[in-house]
């Protein structure tokens, strides 16, 4: 099996690899809410300590 | 009552056990999937009865699937348990799960169609476990919208936490109406799930996939279950000496 | 104990025919929405009549979700309501109180009004009449389980659309089978016994559990 051939599919490449896509894609998303939203709260964290010790 | 237990439980004792969990089990979801997509590709073969080679969805389509509705019985334990020991945990645990559980429902469906347009010419039809899926989509985003609406954090956790039990009473009886409209003759549109029929090497693919999505949505659960911690706890001792909130000022 | 029910009973009721308005809202909104879809896709005969379960069925749920809010919220607002979960009664047996005066005043309306939606439909006598007793039994399922969903959103700011999105997929079991049935009756098949006695079911399961998760959920928001 070639490259090609495998991406062709069996000329079903667009519905296979959008489907595949989407989902990758998501999940991708989803990894990067996530740690933006570790990061908002480390920073809020943060700022607390820093106004504790003053 | 082991001790132990309820020692786990304290999220100060959960969130660097959380922490010292993920990085394995984000290992283990992209072995998983990896080897599950692996074998799904190239030791099958390329075509399933009468389906062709966009079959392969069935892969990512059946794990996020099978995810959409073990997150929602997840969810629902940890509601229980949250209402009968009043544990902040499971509540935390029972917030942390309902997107995950969200986002896999919506794969489900966006797979689903992507394999209905080539299967069956349409990217929609209101077979009945299409129609279930999308009306489980709608219960978790009632339970997130609740759940975000109420500023009192208490009350937001065992409001939610009632209507997730309300859902496990009546989401079965909403899947069975919509699976039998006409109770004087009960049919099944969607494809039986004969796994006896299918080549052993698509189940193994399948069950190694969906075991990757199942390690994935533990990851990424602890992951949000970890900032909910840091969020609800931040006047807390213990969260004020952890070392990723000391370090770099 | 029952009398602390025929007392709340009475008080919802009273309370309710100082204000008319209120029950002639929900009349109205439901009538309404019947009589906007033949101007939204057409006033053909044959479609209508193919409509007609789906509409009556979506109208009812619609008319009954936006009187929900108001279920509660005046009792919370004057402080009735706290004083009533004192009360040594059962919560969940006021609680039935209150949803049975609920529906008697914006469920048992709609069903009194559907021999209209029947004329403006042309479904004809015996449909007509499956249809009033399809609503009949199912309408209060909808009370009660809406209610569960009013405690829940009890004074949350755009509580009313909350309660839609909560409470609206709850619903799909009785729309199914309630409009189902009035289809089945229009189509001919006499088998109707099969939607009545699920209906019946939902009606029994939800006059059991709801008011006792209506009472759990309005302890949990009035704290």
């Amino acid at each position: 099996m070639t490259v090609q051939e495998f991406f062709h599919a069996g000329g079903y490449g667009f519905y296979l690899w959008s489907a595949f896509g989407i989902t990758a894609l998501v999940m991708i998303a989803e990894i990067l809410i996530v740690r933006a939203q570790r990061k908002t709260v480390l920073k809020r964290l943060k700022r607390l300590a820093r106004m504790e010790q003053q | 009552m082991n001790i132990k237990w309820f020692k786990y439980a304290a999220p100060s004792t959960f969130y660097p056990l959380a922490g010292r969990m993920i990085p394995w089990f984000w290992v283990s979801a992209i072995l998983f999937i990896g080897v599950g997509l692996y074998w799904g590709f190239f030791h099958t073969p390329g075509i399933l009865t009468d389906q062709k080679e966009y079959y392969r969805i069935i892969f990512p389509h059946v794990a996020s699937a099978w995810m959409s509705m073990w997150l929602y019985i997840v969810l629902v334990g940890w509601a229980l348990v949250g209402l009968i020991f009043q544990t902040r945990i499971s509540f935390m645990m029972a917030e942390a799960v309902a997107p995950t559980g969200a986002i896999m429902t919506f794969i489900a469906l966006v797979t689903g169609a992507f394999w209905g347009k080539t299967s069956w010419g349409t990217w929609w039809d209101w077979d009945p476990r299409m129609t279930s899926e999308l009306i489980l989509l709608f219960v978790y985003i009632g339970y997130m919208a609740l759940q975000s609406a109420i500023d009192d954090r208490r009350r937001a956790d065992r409001a939610s936490a009632v209507l997730a039990l309300v859902g496990a009473v009546t989401v079965p009886i909403i899947f069975w109406s919509v699976n039998c409209p006409d109770p004087n003759q009960c049919t099944a549109l969607h494809q039986q799930s004969g796994m006896g029929k299918v080549d052993p090497d698509i189940v193994i693919a399948m069950l190694v996939t969906s075991l990757g999505f199942w390690l994935y949505s533990f990851a990424i659960i602890f992951q949000r279950v970890r900032n909910i911690i840091l969020q609800r706890e931040r006047n807390t001792r213990w969260v004020m000496e952890l070392p990723e909130v000391k370090r770099g000022k | 104990m029952w009398r602390g029910f025929t007392t709340m009973l009475k008080r919802d009721l009273v309370l309710a025919m100082r204000r008319r308005t209120d029950i002639l809202t929900t009349l109205f909104f439901f009538i309404i929405v019947v009589s906007l879809f033949p101007l939204g896709v057409g006033t053909e005969k044959e479609i209508l009549r193919k409509m007609a379960p789906g509409v009556v069925w979506i109208a009812a749920l619609l008319a009954s979700m936006l009187a929900l809010e108001r279920l509660f919220a005046d009792d919370h607002a004057d402080g009735t309501l706290e004083q009533m979960l004192l009360t040594p009664q059962p919560v969940a047996l006021l609680v039935l109180a209150k949803v049975t005066a609920h529906w008697l005043l914006t469920g048992l309306p709609l069903v009194l009004i559907a021999p209209l939606v029947g004329l403006q439909y042309h479904v004809g006598g015996d449909v007509t009449l499956v249809m009033m007793q399809t609503l009949l039994i199912g309408t209060p399922v909808l009370s009660l389980i809406g209610a569960i969903g009013a405690a829940l959103t009890l004074g949350l700011r755009g509580g009313g659309i909350l309660i839609s999105l909560l409470i609206l997929p709850l619903y799909i079991p009785v729309l199914v089978y309630g409009s189902g049935a009035v289809a089945e009756s229009m189509a001919g098949g006499g088998e109707l016994g099969a939607y009545f006695q699920l209906l019946s079911a939902f009606l029994i399961l939800a006059l059991v559990f709801s008011p006792w998760a209506t009472a759990a959920a309005l302890k949990i928001s009035t704290e």
